[in-house]
């Protein structure tokens, strides 16, 4: 694989299933506040 | 008023939402959208898109639904008598869909069983058409429009689909919908991360990952980029036919909308992007096996998932058996979740106009779509499914979201109570910027994508159908949704079913 795919590939990775983890991490912590 | 069901859990919801949004579009068009689009530049257009179109309508639905607490038909009447009919031709489209829908499931079904034998062959294209589908024109000669009759092979998946489908309904809300979606949800990620991992140990994987993910900046710049990136998130959420309204309708009145929309909006984009990783490594594979480019084998719909991935089955080095049962078994949990989120609206909207019992609602509202969807499972009906399937969602779902972004924002200017309303239940607050996206930036978009199909569909005929059929399996069906929708707005409400609910009222924000 090209160095540009890699790169492409991890930035999807990171920025979508980083964006669920952090949005489930937000609903957890604020249910916790509660 | 009689209480409304409720979800049991927060997860609960979430689960049936990103469950709905998990369909068989995350599988089989994501990838080839993605590869066409330019590859790993691709990612650009697509975030952009799910950020300020996918999440702010699905904050807007998720928003109407809670704060109305009603099926598409009510919220909209309780939004403003005058937009009812939105509610209806909404839940109008998701009758369409879900009477074809349930037939591709039964093709998933039924190759699922295939799969305990291989019994498609060396000619998968052959078999799906010819001893499968037994089309019309093949078979018989006979043209395209004519039904031939009823084809058993998928008929009887048919029947248990339905069968499963109405008897979840059935349970309600959170005995069935929601207790159905834990099962379902979990198995499919199971099964899909079982193909994946499997996928990417296989030989040429590492050419179908670069060949979806290797960017091609050049083709930021084109326009056609963007729809299809916009479209992709649109198409993908389940927005704009009623399914998100009638979710969150079941909230309980503490609900954090906003976040519950970011989960679910990146639920459905992970789920994607993992099917894309699977999918290309599978085709990279296939690929390498018969020494053809991977452009031959890319493709996108019925013919990926049920010409090209048999034939990538066939050439497994092993377990070739337990990996298409996987894979197809993937599609039917894929399919059930979303059919039975989009059933559930029109069960709902019937339950909320006519007074009835959730168990009438179930009969007349499902045992109608199962009635119709008998039409596809016969010679032609592919023909008829492919017409109504690309028409509903390019004429139907994509105008009845333009129509009802626009009426909402521009006519009726409720876009500042209906954020007003999510904020004040919500610990993630939306800013001006949620406004924006969907005042301006969405109706644009949807407003162009609407115009270049109309376009294109009058300069030629989709699939070089004969126009008498597009008329009445594709127009036809579109305008016949608006009708319905109109026809049903026009009949009464009781006396106090407009009355907005007191907790949103409580809200203070309803003008």
């Amino acid at each position: 694989m090209s160095s540009s795919a890699i790169v492409m590939m991890f930035v999807g990775i990171i920025v979508i299933w980083g964006g669920l983890a952090a949005s489930i991490w937000n609903a957890v912590k604020v249910s916790k506040q509660k | 008023m009689k209480d409304r069901e409720q979800w049991g859990t927060r997860a609960g919801f979430i689960l049936a939402a990103v469950g709905s949004a998990v369909g068989l579009g995350n599988i089989w068009r994501f990838p080839y959208v993605a590869y066409e689009n330019g590859g790993g530049a691709f990612f650009v257009p697509y975030l952009f898109a799910l950020l300020t179109a996918g999440i702010p309508l699905l904050i807007m639905e998720f928003t109407m639904g809670h704060k109305y607490r009603g099926s598409a038909p009510l919220s909209y009447a309780r939004l403003n008598k005058k937009a009812e009919w939105i509610g209806w031709w909404q839940v109008a489209i998701a009758f369409v869909i879900s009477t074809y829908y349930s037939v591709i499931i039964a093709w998933a079904m039924a190759y699922t069983y295939f799969s305990i034998s291989l019994q498609w062959g060396q000619d998968t294209g052959g078999f799906l058409m010819e001893h499968f589908l037994k089309r019309v024109d093949i078979v018989n000669g006979a043209a395209i429009g004519s039904a031939g009759s009823i084809v058993p092979g998928v008929v009887i998946p048919l029947i248990l689909v339905w069968i499963i489908t109405l008897g979840i309904l059935f349970k309600g809300v959170k005995k069935g919908i929601e207790k159905a979606n834990r099962i379902f949800i979990p198995t499919l990620l199971v099964m899909f991360i079982i193909i994946v991992i499997r996928s990417l140990t296989l030989e040429g994987a590492a050419l179908g990952l670069e060949t979806l993910f290797k960017p091609d900046w050049s083709k930021i710049a084109s326009p056609g980029v963007w729809v299809a990136a916009y479209g992709q998130i649109f198409f993908s959420l389940s927005i704009a036919f009623a399914i998100m309204i009638t979710f969150s309708s079941y909230l309980p009145k503490k609900s954090d909308i906003n976040n519950n929309a970011f989960i679910a909006a990146f639920a459905n984009s992970s789920v994607e992007l993992l099917a894309g990783i699977g999918v290309f490594a599978a085709l990279g594979f296939m690929a390498t096996q018969s020494n053809v480019p991977i452009e031959e084998v890319a493709t996108a719909g019925i013919g990926l998932a049920f010409v090209v991935f048999p034939e990538i089955i066939n050439s497994f080095p092993g377990f070739n058996e337990l990996f298409g049962v996987l894979f197809f078994g993937s599609l039917v949990f894929a399919g059930l979740s979303s059919l039975i989120s989009i059933v559930e609206t029109f069960i709902a909207a019937i339950q909320d106009k006519f007074k009835v019992s959730r168990t009438k609602s179930v009969i007349i509202g499902g045992g109608l779509s199962a009635l119709v969807s008998i039409l596809y499972a016969t010679q032609g009906g592919l023909f008829f499914l492919d017409a109504v399937d690309y028409f509903i969602n390019t004429f139907g779902v994509a105008l009845s979201g333009l129509v009802s972004v626009i009426t909402i924002s521009w006519f009726l200017k409720r876009l500042k109570p209906l954020q007003d309303h999510a904020n004040k239940t919500s610990d993630l607050r939306t800013g001006l910027w949620w406004r924006i996206c969907l005042g301006i930036l969405t109706p644009a978009v949807l407003g162009y994508m609407f115009v270049l199909n109309l376009i294109n569909n009058l300069k030629d005929n989709y699939e070089g159908y004969p126009t008498s059929f597009l008329i009445y399996a594709g127009w036809g069906v579109v305008l016949a949704t608006i009708v319905v929708g109109f026809i049903l707005a026009s009949l009464k409400w009781g006396a106090k079913d407009l009355e907005v609910p007191a907790h949103s009222e409580d809200l203070g924000d309803d003008e």
